[in-house]
């Protein structure tokens, strides 16, 4: 298991090595080049171009920059902001807390309506099954983009209980105030959530050593647990930590339409300014929340099924 | 319970599964007893329902099956059991070990949980004393080093191995009567007579009754008192094991018995029955075998023939009488010419 665990944080350093390199070299291939943004309408001199090019280290090449912010990065020190001129932690530190909630919020809400709905589907067939697949057939449908502006008109317009934009100040008012966005940014992952779990709980249900148990008289409730759940959970877990990465990408469409102060919202705003040393730690960010998702998931399987953990062991 | 009343005993036992054109008969009207300490071998082609004749026993039908007619447990319906009384059925009555232990065995758990959730769930013995009896009862079968195969993983372990850890599973419930669903089926060749020896060795020393399904009747004569041949969810031969070789009646038992080759002589070309077999709601009005027998004459495809006694054992074939004296003519004309 602890060879596994080393295996998988190897993997990770250097997944999240290459992707900043590739963001960092993306981004700077990019059309249009930072200073232009600091000099908006007015045409600058080449001197005055190439002082302020200096000044931003854009006169040197690439891979000295890269080292450059590399080297600073592991120092947490991403940089500053080339619009505010704010240090970038700072300014992601910022909006982290709220999305890290936000995106809380909404896996809390996925993994109870989700695995909540996904198993009662699958242990209740007929009516309550058909009228879950309904549901979830529907929710899977809907873009977050339409969730959020259906909520916001009939929860915070029509009938007042949560704000339609921006956060309340202290815990319990950005909680408060989260609501509507994290269900905006949870619905579509509770519908696919709610139907890998009743898939895999049905295909457990008729598995043969389920059969065993009930040939041995096993009762229901610690047949499920210890011969069905447990071993539905493989498609379950990886489907929630997929879903759980792709919830930090979802927050750049929700915290926009709530006008939320997070992640979401300050990358979109750094993007539209080309306010590259934000763009970068955030782009950062979400791979590397991408692949710790990844790995955890990868741990937890190994957990599971002991068939893993031996694998894990010859590689 | 008094002495008459059988361990097992089948009645009319008919199960029907739903199909795209209605319900589709799988079995029909299956009449069997067993009484305690006997062993009954079931053997058939695959698709004769044998399976699930055992699945009828347990109470183990798939969702959505009829059932028809009884079985019973010491006298006891067990379709009309309430739930508990049936989990307590089969946590203490029967115990069946099944074809594949590598299925059968949930992977993800431990080879003890798998020994002693039965005792702690549902008897609420201690986890020590079930181990104890665990690693007692898995010695008893021929397992080696038994504390550690109680940490072990079901993949940790070989199919022949496994296999006796189900058995072991089976008799550390102490049931009254056994239900072997061809346990060496999965098996390699060479470890299959070894677990049908361990089986047939702690059924003797335990006096337990027992159901041995397999497509094998010669394992099936080997092992059991008495044995059903079935054909198409139908029994068409019952007779004692000792008869079965001289006085086997049915075309079908005789052609199982001839189609296995023999151990004296090479045989150039085995002789298979002829056809596919049938499933059961696929039999016409008449005898399920007509379609593949060689005896056949008009009346075995228009009338159902009845189980009916036949040189000591039971026998479903209009014409077993001919039949019998057809052959027996034969093989002495045979005999005569070589």
């Amino acid at each position: 298991m602890a060879r596994l665990i080393l295996h998988r944080l190897g993997g990770l350093l250097v997944t999240l090595l290459l992707s900043s390199m590739v963001i960092f070299g993306s981004l700077y291939l990019a059309p249009g080049s930072p200073e232009n943004v600091l000099f908006g309408n007015r045409a600058p001199s080449a001197a005055t171009r190439a002082a302020v090019r200096h000044q931003l280290h854009l006169d040197q090449p690439l891979p000295v920059r890269y080292w450059d912010w590399l080297t600073g990065a592991l120092h947490g020190d991403l940089g500053r902001s080339m619009v505010t001129g704010q240090p970038v932690a700072e300014r992601v530190g910022a909006g982290l807390t709220t999305t890290l909630l936000l995106v809380a919020m909404a896996t809390v809400l996925i993994a109870l309506l989700g695995l909540g709905l996904g198993t009662l589907a699958a242990l209740r067939p007929g009516p309550v099954d058909a009228g879950v697949s309904v549901a979830t057939s529907v929710s899977v449908t809907v873009p977050p983009f339409v969730a959020s502006t259906v909520l916001i008109s009939v929860f915070a317009v029509r009938l007042g209980w949560f704000p339609a934009s921006g956060t309340e100040p202290g815990f319990l008012g950005s909680l408060h105030s989260l609501v509507l966005p994290a269900c905006a940014l949870a619905l579509i992952a509770c519908g696919f959530l709610a139907r890998v779990t009743r898939d895999a709980l049905r295909e457990q249900l008729v598995r043969e050593h389920v059969q065993t148990a009930e040939a041995r008289g096993l009762a229901r409730w610690p047949l499920l647990r210890r011969h069905v759940f447990r071993n539905a959970l493989p498609p379950v877990i990886t489907a929630m930590g997929l879903l759980t990465a792709g919830l930090l990408a979802g927050t750049l469409v929700v915290e926009s339409a709530f006008a939320v102060p997070g992640i979401g919202q300050l990358t979109i705003q750094s993007v539209a300014q080309k306010d590259f040393p934000v763009v970068q730690a955030v782009a950062l960010l979400l791979v590397a929340a991408f692949v710790i998702c990844n790995a955890a998931t990868d741990l937890i399987q190994a957990l599971i099924d002991p068939r893993l953990r031996a694998a894990g062991r010859n590689t | 319970m008094t002495d008459a009343t059988p361990l097992l005993e089948l009645r009319g036992l008919g199960v029907q599964l739903p199909g795209d054109g209605g319900p589709r008969a799988v079995l029909h009207g299956i009449d069997l007893t067993l009484g305690a300490g006997e062993a009954l071998g079931l053997v058939g082609e695959s698709g004769s329902g044998k399976s699930m004749t055992m699945r009828a026993i347990t109470g183990l039908l798939p969702p959505g099956a009829q059932l028809d007619g009884t079985v019973r447990f010491e006298g006891e319906d067990i379709a009309a059991m309430a739930p508990s009384t049936l989990r307590r059925y089969r946590d203490r009555g029967v115990g069946m070990v099944f074809q594949d232990p590598r299925a059968h065995i949930n992977p993800t758990r431990r080879i003890g949980s798998f020994l002693t959730e039965a005792l702690t769930l549902n008897r609420g013995l201690g986890r020590r004393a079930a181990q104890a009896r665990a690693i007692a009862t898995l010695s008893e079968v021929g397992i080696d080093e038994p504390e550690r195969r109680l940490r072990q993983y079901p993949h940790e372990l070989s199919g022949g191995m496994l296999q006796r850890v189900m058995i072991a599973s089976v008799l550390l419930a102490e049931p009254r009567l056994l239900l072997a669903d061809e346990p060496t089926t999965a098996l390699d060749v060479t470890i299959q007579a070894e677990v049908v020896g361990i089986l047939d060795q702690l059924r003797r020393d335990r006096g337990l009754g027992m159901v041995f399904v397999t497509h094998d009747l010669d394992l099936a004569l080997a092992v059991c008192h008495r044995v059903a041949v079935m054909y198409a969810g139908r029994i068409v031969e019952v007779r004692s094991a000792e008869r079965m070789h001289e006085e086997n009646a049915h075309p079908y038992t005789r052609g199982l018995l001839g189609s296995r080759p023999a151990i004296d002589h090479r045989a150039e070309r085995l002789t298979a029955i002829p056809g596919r077999p049938v499933s059961a709601f696929e039999a016409g009005p008449g005898c399920a075998f007509a379609t593949r027998c060689a005896h056949v004459q008009p009346l075995c495809r228009e009338r159902p023939p009845e189980l009916a006694p036949f040189r000591g054992g039971l026998v479903r074939c209009h014409r077993v009488a001919e039949i019998h004296q057809e052959t027996s003519d034969g093989t002495s004309s045979q005999e005569a010419t070589a």
